[in-house]
């Protein structure tokens, strides 16, 4: 199949270019870095974990959330998400791919990655997040690529893949939860230390990787003869709905318990990111930003008639990606740092070369998504010709 | 005869090869241990089985009020091949000084006891009997090692400073670029890092090794730090925090700091 992801048109091979020119000019950025060590980024020795790590855990959400889209069509046979579940594993691979990337140009020495499978370390959540994700990375391309294979070719899946598929469904739980526990174990950082870290990113999961499937559906259907279906996407739209409802909920909480406990410790990362701490405060204008566009797609999204408008929905989604992008890509990570252990407060900001190698990581995830999705709809155009 | 010259040269070839293989397998697992048994029982080493240190803080804020002494770091990071960058985002700080209310942000409120306000405090790495840089470390690149000390592996860390995200202290340090051209005096008897790993204070073991005191010990002239063996009931260590009351660094966390505050 993956000839035809060498046939295309000038759209297609335009796109591949630019990405490829924005990989480009990450690579040769990630060069600098890798020969003069991560001094070129903004992280130092008080927010020592940035960008990199922030779009990591962000996009550990979006490759979780492909279980929105597996779980009912396999486990409740809702036909409508048989159309668009391989688009949600292949939008699972490119983003484990890129959260590996993520964590791969975080490293000092990433000569030296392989460290972690040769001492493995089972008290270490890293060493488990390695494992989940590759396992998740592992189990997307076997399922996503023998259900496209049997569609190309007309045939029912072999029953051999199904336990892998239901295997697939808590995984993907798993991915995220363990992620959070990188975050939620550590003494010290108050903003990280909450039980209900895991499960407000499985909620921001299921609201940010359905919105970005939407938007990816309805590029799909625009620029291609496949149409992903409108019940899939108006189904997608609810689980997002729901989803959102619950991640500002969980918000929510977090405010509760820090300032009606009014334990300092609590209280300073929130007040750092929204309204200054010892006069810094880089993030406020993002964290409003993040907290309007919430604001905005919870009325677009829990109207049904604004909900249904599709041209209304793609504004109601595209807010909630960038919202939770914020929250979780930019807020949580860097805000667990300020103030520092020794209640100082130091500020982070990222430089260009970091943006840039940041922009090319996810030009290769959207690279390979490009290509994987051109599979795909190849196929089902293929399919549905043939049958009409 | 049933062996000829030319299978009886393969036999013994072979065997020569075996043996010299098997010599060369011995040494890989066996010199390590061997090597690490005798540096342990080096004569005149000292061990100790819970090594501890004690801040003396009144000598301490006295000297450095007094002269803005800063003999401990001084020596620390001359021994240690600590460079200086000249920054405070990529500083690598293995022993420094820091006011009171922040080295114990808990415990300070508006009425502190004069003089406590801003007082500097020489902080470093708790080596904690619980230290949650060793539980996240996923190569086993930092580990307690059975006499206390919280140890560090240069050559393992891979850089990924999750043990910097872990640590409730803001001990530990990594190397944002590469630290050789800024190290004044290179001491060739101590490693020096490259770019991209963490480290820390790490109780002077090389020193121990050799019967000396820790660098920053030997170096107060004021004797604010008092470095021993909290299990032997005869030490120094365990005779002042038996009669002066101490505090420890945000002991809430359960790590069990090793550090103890005279104040």
């Amino acid at each position: 199949m993956i000839d035809k992801a060498l046939i295309g048109g000038k759209k297609y091979y335009g796109l591949i270019a630019v990405l490829l020119g924005v990989i480009g000019v990450g690579f040769l950025c990630y060069l600098w870095q890798f020969f003069h060590g991560l001094g070129i980024t903004g992280m130092g020795r008080d927010v020592s974990w940035g960008l990199y790590i922030a779009q990591f855990t962000f996009l550990v959400g979006v490759a979780a959330s492909a279980v929105m889209v597996v779980l009912p069509y396999y486990l409740h046979n809702y036909k409508a998400f048989g159309r668009i579940t391989v688009l949600g594993e292949f939008l699972a691979i490119s983003s484990v791919a890129m959260c590996m990337l993520f964590i791969f140009v975080d490293m000092g020495q990433p000569l030296r990655v392989l460290n972690v499978l040769l001492h493995p370390t089972p008290n270490s959540v890293m060493f488990w997040d390695m494992l989940v994700l590759s396992g998740y990375l592992a189990l997307n391309i076997l399922i996503g690529w023998i259900s496209l294979d049997c569609e190309r070719k007309g045939v029912a899946p072999p029953k051999w893949i199904k336990p892998f598929v239901y295997l697939s469904i808590p995984w993907a739980v798993s991915i995220h939860t363990v992620t959070a526990f990188l975050y939620a174990g550590l003494p010290g950082r108050h903003l990280w230390l909450t039980a209900i870290m895991a499960a407000r990113f499985i909620a921001s999961a299921f609201a940010s990787g359905p919105s970005l499937l939407i938007i990816l559906c309805l590029i799909v259907r625009k620029t291609t003869r496949f149409d992903p279906g409108k019940e899939a996407v108006q189904t997608l739209a609810k689980i997002v709905t729901y989803a959102m409802i619950i991640n500002l909920f969980f918000l929510g909480l977090e405010f509760f318990t820090a300032f009606y406990s009014r334990i300092p410790g609590h209280m300073q990362p929130l007040v750092y990111l929204y309204a200054g701490l010892e006069g810094h405060g880089v993030l406020i204008p993002w964290m409003w930003t993040s907290t309007a566009l919430a604001a905005l797609s919870l009325v677009l999204l829990v109207n049904p008639v604004t909900r249904r408008h599709e041209s209304v929905l793609v504004v109601a989604v595209v807010s909630v990606f960038f919202s939770t992008w914020i929250d979780k890509g930019m807020g949580l990570v860097v805000g667990g740092f300020i103030p520092n252990p020794l209640e100082e407060v130091v500020e982070y900001v990222p430089t260009l070369p970091e943006v840039l190698i940041t922009l090319g990581v996810w030009a290769i995830g959207f690279l390979i998504l490009t290509i994987l999705f051109k599979i795909a709809i190849t196929v089902k155009e293929g399919v549905e010709e043939a049958g009409a | 005869m049933g062996v000829n010259r030319r299978d009886f040269l393969k036999i013994t070839g072979l065997g020569a090869l075996a043996g010299a293989g098997s010599k060369v397998a011995a040494d890989l697992v066996f010199k390590d241990q061997a090597e690490a048994r005798e540096a342990r029982s080096n004569k005149g080493a000292f061990v100790g089985k819970r090594w501890a240190m004690v801040v003396d803080t009144k000598k301490c804020i006295e000297k450095v009020e007094k002269d803005g002494c800063r003999d401990c770091a001084i020596a620390c990071h001359t021994v240690h091949n600590v460079p200086d960058f000249g920054n405070p985002k990529d500083e690598i700080k293995w022993i420094w000084q820091e006011p009171y209310e922040h080295a114990f942000p808990n415990q300070h409120h508006p009425y502190t006891a004069e003089g406590l306000e801003g007082a500097p405090f020489v902080v470093f790495c708790n080596h904690c009997d619980n230290p949650p840089c060793v539980r996240v470390c996923p190569t086993k690149a930092t580990f307690k090692r059975e006499d206390g000390i919280v140890m560090m592996d240069f050559h393992r860390c891979i850089g990924c400073r999750f043990c910097m995200a872990a640590c409730p202290y803001g001990s530990r340090s990594f190397n944002w670029r590469n630290p050789r051209p800024f190290i004044q005096n290179i001491q060739e008897n101590f490693p020096t890092r490259m770019r991209g790993v963490v480290e820390k204070c790490l109780f002077c073991e090389e020193r121990l090794a050799e019967g000396l005191s820790p660098a920053c010990v030997e170096a107060c002239k004021v004797k604010a730090l008092i470095f021993g063996d909290l299990e032997d009931p005869d030490s120094e260590v365990r005779e002042i925090l038996h009669t002066h009351r101490s505090i420890q660094r945000k002991p809430g966390l359960g790590t069990m700091p090793q550090i103890y505050y005279i104040v």
